[in-house]
């Protein structure tokens, strides 16, 4: 793997933000292009991480260019995980993906927020193939619906168990 | 007189793949698991064969799903810790590491020096452990028995240093928010040199006994190989990446608890096959000793619990006296405590690859989402991809060169 041997590609520099405790840097790309201005809802910089919430419907295109941009090259999806924000919240589902940069060494978490009944998001499963099982976990255990995805069947869950385990509304204990 | 066709028509393959393939009639769907010794826990393959050779193998995950990140939602930050250790059963004090340092994140915390040597070379002695019983179970499953017992007799010696400091074997939760359980007792380093002072001899007797021998290697060459390029792309992580030539540890990357400060090379092969990754894991257990021993030489005095007021219980002396000390402690046993809103995301190198906490605190003594990238998962996921055109035996060898733990797949 050829790309792995600078390390220290200390490019985006001038963009790292370094956290307490630990040596995850992370990266504000949004600087270098001016192409997702509009798609952007909020960049969250916080502990040394860094957030960027995104429309849903540009996310695809955004995924793509930040995996092959080649200043920000996040060849790794390192986690993908749902978030329910509780019963009553609006809107009440989020989406977190975990990116990783090997050739760069720096990190990025890009969110979408859904609304319950409208609680889809665009497959990313065709840019990194380790979205497959990620996003079936989530469909899983919170219900999002992955639009497009290859295979999208429960994974931990029997296949005709009823409800979402990780939502907030679903009972911890039994009658 | 019955002809083939008649015989073996099965609809499970026909369904999951989507349409009736040409030569479908003459082969064969076969469950491996969930209970075979072979598949590390409950892992259940459904591999299509057409005779000895696997055309598609779909894991078949959950057998082991607890509900581990909804318990953990429903307890108290400090109560967590006794359950990170239940994912991945073999690399508990790894999986520990990485709540209690994603917490400390949030809290904003830093674990005194002392605190975060002993952490290093507990988590490296237990890599060797984790280490040691792949190399048991993966050589036993290719048809080595007796390499199983050599490498569990090692791997009680170090069981036996972990009940020393924390009193457990495997579920030691002996790392804590803000710092550990308890300081070493006296018998531990007596213990652990003779660990150390004996191990090299047995990786030369392992070496000798399994990795030089003709059948193993025929066994394992040029077997269920994935590239550099496909690995990243399906998210595979630690050893098993670094067999194929990637050279990406997080220990080096993004170091933590020290880390940076430690001698170590990060062993990598080329071919991605099943050798390279055994290759690569009896590299590692030579490395981590060589950390142990650093960390052996380099431990300092010192308190191993960080003064924040929210992880140290108050002083006995001065509970008797003043009463706000007295609630102040009641608080912390009874209710907890709370950590600031925020969210991290804290990856950590883990016997197995890259072990990632996603926490979520909504600013209470309990945590909102505690989500858990686990290396198994994401390994799990590529078999299908190795396993295609291999015999069915091999793949036998190529779930056990991934080093799956079921606990920390289903959670």
């Amino acid at each position: 793997m050829p790309e792995l041997e600078n390390q220290t590609n200390e490019s985006s520099e001038s963009l790292a933000v370094r956290g307490p405790n630990q040596t995850s840097r992370y990266v504000n790309p949004i600087a270098l292009s001016a192409r997702f201005a509009d798609a952007v809802e909020e960049v969250i910089e916080a502990l040394g991480e860094v957030t960027i919430v995104i429309r849903r419907d540009r996310l695809i295109e955004l995924m793509q260019f930040l995996r092959d941009e080649p200043s920000l090259k996040f060849n790794f999806l390192s986690d993908a995980s749902g978030v329910d924000l509780g019963e009553f919240a609006e809107p009440r589902f989020a989406v977190a993906y975990h990116l990783y940069s090997l050739p760069h060494n720096h990190r990025l978490r890009i969110k979408v927020f859904l609304e319950e009944d409208d609680a889809w998001v665009p497959t990313v499963s065709e840019i990194w193939k380790s979205a497959g099982w990620l996003e079936r976990e989530i469909y899983d255990m919170f219900g999002v619906d992955f639009v497009d995805h290859p295979d999208l069947r429960r994974i931990l869950m029997p296949a005709d168990y009823e409800g979402y385990p990780l939502r907030k509304d679903f009972p911890v204990k039994g009658y | 007189m019955i002809s083939t066709k008649e015989i073996v028509v099965p609809t499970a393959s026909v369904t999951a793949l989507g349409k009736r393939d040409p030569l479908g009639d003459q082969r064969m769907t076969v469950s491996l698991g969930p209970q075979h010794p072979s598949t590390h826990g409950v892992l259940r393959v459904e591999v299509e064969l057409d005779g000895e050779v696997v055309v598609a193998a779909r894991p078949d995950i959950g057998y082991l799903h607890t509900g581990m990140e909804k318990t953990m939602e429903n307890q108290k930050w400090q109560q967590v810790v006794t359950i990170t250790c239940r994912m991945d059963y073999l690399n508990s004090m790894g999986n520990d590491l990485g709540y209690v340092l994603a917490v400390e994140k949030l809290l904003g915390v830093e674990a005194t020096p002392r605190t975060q040597v002993l952490r290093v070379l507990l988590t490296e002695l237990n890599r060797i452990c984790s280490h040691l019983v792949w190399w048991g179970t993966h050589v036993m499953d290719i048809g080595a028995m007796s390499p199983f017992f050599y490498a569990f007799d090692q791997r009680e010696k170090i069981l036996d240093l972990f009940e020393c400091v924390s009193g457990a074997r495997f579920h030691q939760s002996y790392f804590r928010i803000g710092g550990l359980q308890a300081d070493l007792p006296d018998t531990f380093m007596p213990l652990l040199k003779e660990f150390v002072a004996q191990f090299p001899d047995f990786l030369k007797m392992a070496n000798k006994l399994v990795s030089g021998n003709k059948i193993f290697q025929t066994r394992t060459k040029g077997i269920g190989i994935i590239g550099a390029e496909d690995a990243i792309n399906w998210g595979l992580s630690g050893p098993s990446l670094r067999a194929s030539g990637v050279n990406w540890d997080i220990r080096k990357s993004e170091p933590y608890t020290g880390y940076e400060t430690y001698d170590f090379d990060v062993p990598l092969a080329q071919d991605g096959d099943i050798w390279a990754r055994y290759v690569v894991r009896m590299r590692e257990m030579e490395e981590s000793l060589k950390i142990v021993q650093q960390a052996i030489d380099r431990l300092p005095a010192g308190p191993i619990q960080s003064d924040h007021p929210k992880l140290k219980l108050p002083d006995r002396d001065l509970m008797k006296q003043h009463i706000d000390v007295m609630i102040h402690h009641f608080l912390l046993a009874s209710e907890g405590f709370t950590v600031p809103i925020g969210e991290v995301y804290f990856p950590i190198e883990s016997a197995r690859g890259e072990l990632g906490y996603y926490l979520i605190s909504d600013g209470k003594e309990k945590p909102w989402r505690v989500r858990v990238k686990t290396p198994s998962f994401m390994n799990l996921q590529v078999l299908p991809k190795m396993a295609e055109g291999q015999l069915l035996a091999d793949l036998i060898g190529i779930i056990g060169s991934i080093d799956i733990v079921l606990g920390d797949i289903d959670r």
